[in-house]
């Protein structure tokens, strides 16, 4: 095992204890968008994806390719839009109860 | 050489940005006032990473920014289009998507790196890294697809199961294994053994979903979250790249976190929801019964109303039921016609009610029920002995008081909504059908419940009327 890899295993048991204490405080009322919002930041294999299709050499073939950066775009693109469609939804009740007090 | 180190170093430093962007964005989702913001500072980390990645020597401009619009424009408007009701499976779809894209990165990587070897063998660290991303990969894409299928309903929900699927699952894995190892020792034919173990990895997810039911879609889609997640970050250790490595290591803790979480809501280890086919074996034995006659009260929507009207306090308890009558606007303006008349209005959410985590206050966000007025299950339970009405809108299992007290029941020790401690129970339903789980709920035999027959959305609207006239 050489230094390099031993590097790259520490950011990544490092990364998931990070990530298992920020999600741990997430209330289950935002599961879902977490979801989704996870669902997008995984669509960053995007970058992987441009660095094996978009170079010189390209392995794959411009079909391959292309298929390639659409299924990573999709993931990128439709992931941020949902979740931002979903939180936008999520509102106190001070942003709704007024109509409400008015009757009372 | 100083200068490879100084661009090494620019493209570097930004990928860290991202990482650090990605870890507030998620650490800002702690709260429903903060979370937007949060999902802001997440997309800005993607464009950051992006704009370092375009940097790179680039020159394949046509395929990649091809691809880029057409993915763009097609995700977009789908994320946009859908409904809230459907949002499971657009998760589902959007994942699966990810996942076939870090499998043919770990393909490019692998092709790419073999012509350059020159025959010489690849290190270890290399070849594993590239098999994990592509079978993890490549089950991640083709269940979130059998996934969407089941959540769209363009395939049953019920559990398939067949005589010896799990031998069938393990002689697929172990092939997979002998071609992993293959391409790991790099023998002559590293690409052909790398294709099959693909093939095989895309069987593999379509089987290991079949037989996991319709309601135990949270557990399954938070699961593949966490393969995706898992998948991307292995993809960072094929080319080296630790943004990769780092979120794929952030979505791969959420998902397993949020799957450990389920699970236990439904007091299952996450094995027995897997290989269980849940709901398969009991529905078979409730169909062989014939189902005796079932003594149940049902009650008009006059009724109902009349009995929320001058109730003090009135709990709903939203299902899946909610999601697919689309009843979640009609249930908030029943909610508004009973907060006029002073009814204090809460809502009971199961963690697993839906098809996904926190898919209930989704669909109530939506209809502009406040955040707030959403209660956990450990929150709201004392509360039902107060309620004088639990309300509860197409939820079966998740109040089956069996499951606290029938040892011999399937659910037996899954925590419930104590719906029944309510003085009054009234539960809308479509029929006397048992739930998804085909399990009895002796709920619906006791005294103080009502049943409103029909489909949700028309039956509170009928309610909404009557409350409306009174």
């Amino acid at each position: 095992m050489t230094d390099h890899l031993l590097t790259e295993i520490t950011v990544f048991i490092l990364a998931v204890f990070v990530g298992i204490e920020v999600i741990g405080r997430v209330p289950s009322t935002l599961h879902t968008p977490l979801m989704s919002a996870t669902n997008a930041i995984h669509g960053i294999v995007l970058v992987g994806a441009i660095l094996v299709a978009g170079l010189s050499f390209a392995p794959l073939g411009s079909v391959v390719g292309f298929i390639l950066i659409v299924l990573a775009s999709l993931n990128v693109f439709g992931g941020y839009t949902v979740t931002e469609r979903m939180l936008a939804m999520f509102r106190p009740r001070a942003a709704v109860a007024p109509v409400v007090k008015k009757d009372e | 050489m100083e200068t490879v180190t100084q661009y090494a170093t620019w493209y570097n430093a930004a990928y860290l940005i991202t990482g650090i962007l990605f870890i507030l964005g998620l650490k800002y989702m702690s709260s429903p006032r903060t979370a937007r913001f949060g999902n802001r500072l997440s997309m800005a980390g993607m464009v950051v990473a992006l704009i370092a990645t375009f940097a790179q020597g680039i020159v394949q401009w046509p395929v990649i920014i091809g691809g880029l619009v057409v993915g763009a424009a097609v995700g977009i408007y789908f994320g946009r289009a859908v409904k809230m009701t459907a949002m499971p499976q657009m998760v589902a779809i959007f994942n699966g998507c990810g996942g076939g894209a870090a499998a043919l990165v770990a393909m490019g990587e692998l092709m790419k790196t073999l012509g350059a070897a020159n025959g010489n063998p690849l290190p270890y660290d290399f070849t594993i890294a590239t098999m994990l991303t592509a079978v993890i990969g490549a089950i991640s894409f083709a269940g979130s697809i059998i996934a969407f299928l089941k959540l769209q309903e363009l395939m049953t929900g019920r559990p398939i199961t067949y005589p010896g699927q799990q031998v069938v699952n393990a002689l697929v894995l172990l092939a997979i294994l002998y071609c992993a190892v293959s391409v790991i020792v790099n023998g002559p034919d590293t690409l052909a053994h790398f294709s099959v173990a693909l093939g095989l990895a895309l069987v593999l997810g379509i089987l290991f979903v079949l037989p996991i039911g319709g309601a135990d879609m949270p557990v399954v889609i938070s699961l593949l979250n966490s393969f995706t997640g898992v998948a991307a970050a292995f993809t960072g250790f094929v080319l080296n790249n630790n943004v990769l490595i780092i979120s794929g290591a952030l979505v791969g803790a959420s998902g397993t976190l949020l799957t450990l979480l389920m699970g236990k809501a439904m007091n299952r280890s996450v094995t027995n929801v897997l290989f269980g086919a849940f709901g398969a074996v009991h529905a078979s034995s409730a169909a062989a019964k014939g189902g005796p006659a079932v003594e149940v009260r049902s009650l008009s929507a006059e009724d109902t109303a009349a009995l929320l009207a001058y109730a003090n306090e009135v709990i709903v308890v939203p299902g899946y039921g909610m999601a697919v009558a689309q009843a979640q606007h009609s249930v908030k303006e029943l909610e508004s016609l009973l907060e006029k008349r002073g009814v204090e209005v809460k809502y009971a959410i199961h963690p697993v009610a839906g098809r996904m985590p926190g898919h209930m206050n989704v669909l109530l966000a939506e209809a502009n029920v406040p955040y707030d007025a959403l209660y956990d299950m450990d929150e709201i339970n004392p509360e039902f002995e107060r309620a004088d009405v639990a309300l509860v809108v197409g939820a079966n299992d998740v109040t089956n008081p069996a499951a606290r007290e029938d040892k011999n029941s399937p659910i037996y020790g899954m925590p419930i909504l104590n719906v029944d401690k309510a003085q009054n129970v009234i539960v809308l339903k479509r029929s006397m059908n048992s739930g998804f789980a085909g399990i009895d709920n002796p709920l619906y035999e006791d005294p103080k419940t009502a049943m409103l027959f029909g489909d949700a959305k028309k039956s509170i609207d009928a309610v909404n009327t009557a409350l409306k006239s009174m």
